[in-house]
């Protein structure tokens, strides 16, 4: 294919616009093709059409009215960034969480990675053109999302989490909630399993479709499901354990391969690890406080800069405060991972036909609202 | 020990400074930095004899590396370096297969300065790294890292667009989240909308 390219490139090409609305691109994410008939000689993503500047909002405003901002950034997972934040900040000034709260931390950001891997298989698999598992998916994940507007009070921009804990306890109908959920999908993924994963026309699109090298992932900092789908096993819940992680027992998914179907399927065996720990967490969920008994009220972290990383559902999500102790941030910067993700999408998909090229923009599993903060 | 070996390898970059302090130190000089050292001695040479002489009479923080508490910082060796010796060091890193987190800025208004902080960390053993460089305010220009980390590329463009830094050498530093006529900088601390 690629002898082919180079043959041709006297030849005239011509320029595609993917985008900025296309299905394919879930957002408003334009990518600027650059065409040798059927193959892709370039892409240029252009960004920043919902650019909102998290980055100054959180320059101007006190470290707690930012919370609602970060569930505004990956509206799928949106608790990740609630949990990257909050454990920032709470790093900085040195405060404590109750070992109830962290619990209930891990439970709910795990039933919302479920929730973001769910939607996003439905929605890959849409991509290449199967519509039926969107709606069996978007099934599951209402389930979810109802247990967790039940504690959080939203269904998506969720702002769950306060420095020094959580803003609201479960009750039992969300556990006894919870563990049918798990017992459902439990009996739900089989069924995926047969009808999608085994489905020879899905493994036809994906099998060694946009192959991404453990050396292309580390030279563009890609992390998440798309490291571990190249082989790389990292995994920041366990190589950088935080909150209440080091408790639980669960697997990190690799495979080796690096093509989408290798991405697809780290997504699809997360979903049983999640649910594993959501178990475990259950069952140890300790009495106890889940805020501190006196309200945080004034936050001022000690002058300095401090760096935190969760694992969201797409990969690393790290923040940078930089504070000169005021109540206020002087510098936050927030590292989102699906910007690293996408920004390999140039070189990995040069010499592809461009339907298998939306295979892997899939496979990258895209959230542009947190790419373009 | 990866952490004692980029610490030992980065040292060495400091070497020239601490020559100017005390002179004895600077025969062993590990492998991995003596190439690093050739590739650009005479620029980085003559920078340091202008601007590093107030910081040499300060005895009680010597340059170089230092470790940081991680459980307090989140990050394990903070790294500050002069602009034109970011690509020396970050040529370490590479050879030491660090990915690249991401890169950024800070607009130190009051020392009329911008700061560029580099964040890299490792896939098989925890290990953050910062890499942090100062420019003036007026006219920042830093050395691109593009072409030792593909990913830096949509970083710098980034930076670029918040703070106005150029990264000479960048192939392309065109307005990435910004529209593409932007002509300002929201980031800079002096920036009204």
């Amino acid at each position: 294919m690629n002898g082919l390219l180079q043959q041709d490139l006297n030849q005239e090409t011509f320029i595609l616009n993917l985008g900025p609305q296309h299905p394919a691109t879930h957002g408003v994410l334009r990518v600027k093709l650059e065409m040798d008939g059927e193959y892709i000689v370039k892409a240029e993503p252009v960004l920043g059409y919902i650019h909102r500047m998290h980055e100054k909002m959180g320059e101007n405003r006190t470290w707690v009215k930012f919370l609602p901002n970060c569930g505004r950034m990956d509206y799928l997972s949106a608790l990740s960034y609630n949990h990257g934040y909050v454990a920032a900040v709470e790093r900085a000034a040195g405060i404590e969480v109750p070992e109830r709260a962290e619990y209930l931390r891990v439970i709910t950001v795990e039933l919302n990675r479920i929730s973001s891997h769910l939607l996003w298989f439905g929605a890959f698999v849409l991509d290449l053109g199967g519509f039926t598992p969107l709606l069996y998916a978007f099934d599951d994940r209402e389930q979810i999302l109802d247990l967790l507007e039940s504690v959080t009070g939203s269904r998506l921009t969720y702002c769950y989490f306060r420095f020094g804990g959580v803003y609201n306890d479960i009750d039992d109908s969300f556990i006894t909630g919870t563990r049918e959920l798990i017992k459902r999908l439990r009996k739900r993924m089989p069924m995926y399993d047969a009808l999608v994963t085994k489905n020879i026309i899905l493994i036809k699109r994906l099998k060694d479709i946009g192959p991404i090298s453990k050396d292309m992932a580390r030279r563009y900092g890609a992390t998440g499901p798309v490291a571990r789908g190249s082989g790389i096993n990292f995994d920041v819940r366990k190589d950088e354990p935080y909150s209440v992680y080091p408790e639980f027992d669960f697997d990190v998914p690799v495979y080796e391969e690096g093509d989408s179907m290798a991405r697809y399927m780290v997504r699809m065996d997360e979903i049983e690890q999640s649910m594993r720990i959501i178990e475990q967490a259950l069952d140890k969920l300790p009495e106890g406080e889940i805020k501190p008994k006196k309200a945080v009220k004034l936050v001022k972290p000690e002058k300095g800069d401090y760096y935190y990383a969760v694992e969201a559902a797409r990969g690393s999500f790290g923040v940078r405060l930089v504070s000169d102790g005021t109540n206020t941030a002087y510098r936050l910067k927030l590292r989102s991972p699906t910007y690293s993700n996408l920004s390999l999408f140039d070189e990995a998909s040069r010499g592809m036909l461009l339907p298998d090229a939306l295979a892997l923009m899939g496979s990258l599993d895209l959230v542009i609202p947190e790419i373009d903060r | 020990m990866l952490l004692a070996r980029i610490k030992e390898a980065l040292d060495s970059l400091y070497d020239d400074i601490q020559e100017t302090q005390e002179a004895p130190e600077a025969a062993e000089i590990e492998t991995v930095a003596a190439e690093a050292a050739v590739e650009e001695p005479a620029a980085a040479a003559a920078e340091q004899e202008e601007s590093k002489p107030e910081e040499a009479e300060e005895p009680a923080t010597p340059p170089g590396p230092k470790e940081t508490d991680y459980q307090a910082k989140g990050y394990h060796l903070d790294v500050e370096l002069d602009p034109d010796k970011v690509v020396t060091a970050v040529e370490i890193l590479n050879r030491e297969n660090f990915f690249i987190e991401s890169i950024t800025g800070v607009d130190w208004i009051d020392d009329q300065q911008l700061e560029a902080v580099y964040d890299f960390n490792h896939f098989d053993e925890l290990c953050r790294v910062v890499i942090r460089t100062r420019t003036d305010r007026n006219n920042p220009a830093i050395p691109t890292i593009s072409h030792i980390y593909q990913g830096a590329n949509w970083h710098e463009r980034e930076t670029h667009d918040f703070f106005g830094i150029k990264f000479t050498g960048h192939p392309n530093l065109e307005p990435l989240l910004l529209p593409e006529d932007a002509d300002f900088h929201p980031l800079l601390k002096d920036f009204k909308a």
